[in-house]
């Protein structure tokens, strides 16, 4: 056993951080499911609303790219 | 991770402002690209389109009707520098899934100028054709009176952090492409899994081209909308 304590809990810290990934995840995975849902039942409105799915999708998984980022600080940064 | 460090060209390894580094060459190579499909795409301006030219008027087409769609007809007015940021982040973007090439917008530097001059133009639009109405945008009219003053909070908490938000979503996505490609190229070493991890790579690669275009067009798209509420606020 050798490093220091300083270094092993940035490296389970940046595990833990990918957590907030699975969230990101479950967020596009909703937003893209109620859109096809939404698109199967009326399919000449969806093709106005794709902007809205992108933008929609974008601020979701923003969250999960900090966490992605938050990972990083701690396993290069710190 | 060593794909993405900065290194100088010519020998050296001090980094001032006018140091010409591997960034640099990527950039003048993505300009010298969009210069030269804007160019050839326009100088024959034919009645039948070529290929080339065709190309040249999809993109146009493309960042033209995204902005009537989102911000109207006035938005029009902003087309050149949404156009210029659209084609500059999707070449980046591209040219960055060369083998051996450098990720311009994997840097946080980049993007982050990218976001804070898309966060001025919006704040001084905003002010230059509604002077102080802009400021009805942090509130909200819809809502009941009480709520006002709390939602005008968050809403200039969220007004200030979207370049944040808007340079960490385009550079945060492209290093994590690229670090994915990265770890992947790492298994590949190992006898026993390196079919696996080529195929993976292949599918990656794939997935890859699909995000650099969105990637981008999600940039382009957010600017746009920023460039509304500077255009038309009130909700």
């Amino acid at each position: 056993m050798t490093g220091n304590l300083v270094t092993m809990g940035a490296y389970i810290g940046a595990g833990l951080a990918c957590v907030g990934m699975g969230g990101a995840a479950i967020g596009v995975g909703n937003i893209i499911g109620n859109f096809l849902s939404g698109a199967l039942r009326n399919p000449s409105a969806a093709a106005g609303q794709t902007a809205m799915l992108f933008i929609g999708i974008a601020f979701a998984e923003a969250f999960g790219i900090f966490s992605f980022l938050v990972a990083l600080l701690l396993m290069f940064a710190l | 991770m060593e794909q993405f460090t900065i290194k100088p060209l010519f020998g050296g390894h001090e980094l001032h402002w006018y140091t010409i580094t591997n960034q640099t060459l990527w950039m003048a190579i993505a300009v010298v690209a969009i210069f030269t499909l804007l160019v050839l795409a326009t100088s024959a301006r034919a009645m039948v389109p070529s290929r080339m030219q065709s190309v040249g008027e999809l993109a146009y087409g493309f960042v033209r009707n995204m902005i009537e769609d989102v911000a109207g007809k006035d938005g029009l007015a902003f087309f050149p520098y949404v156009l210029t940021i659209f084609m500059f982040i999707v070449t980046c973007n591209f040219l960055a899934l060369i083998p051996f090439s450098f990720s311009v917008m994997a840097q946080f530097a980049i993007t982050g100028v990218l976001a804070i001059a898309v966060f001025l133009t919006v704040t001084v639009t905003g002010f230059v054709r509604h002077g102080a109405g802009f400021l009805k945008l942090f509130w909200v009219d819809a809502a009941p009176a009480p709520l006002r003053p709390v939602l005008a909070v968050i809403e200039l908490l969220s007004y200030f952090v979207r370049p944040v938000s808007h340079s960490i979503r385009l550079a945060g996505n492209m290093m994590a492409g690229h670090a994915v490609f990265e770890v992947f190229a790492g298994f590949a070493v190992v006898a026993v899994i390196s079919p696996v991890s080529v195929v993976a790579i292949a599918g990656m690669y794939a997935l890859e081209l699909i995000v650099a275009f969105v990637q981008a067009y999600v940039f382009t798209i957010l600017t746009v909308v920023y460039l509304k509420d500077a255009l038309h606020p009130g909700h």
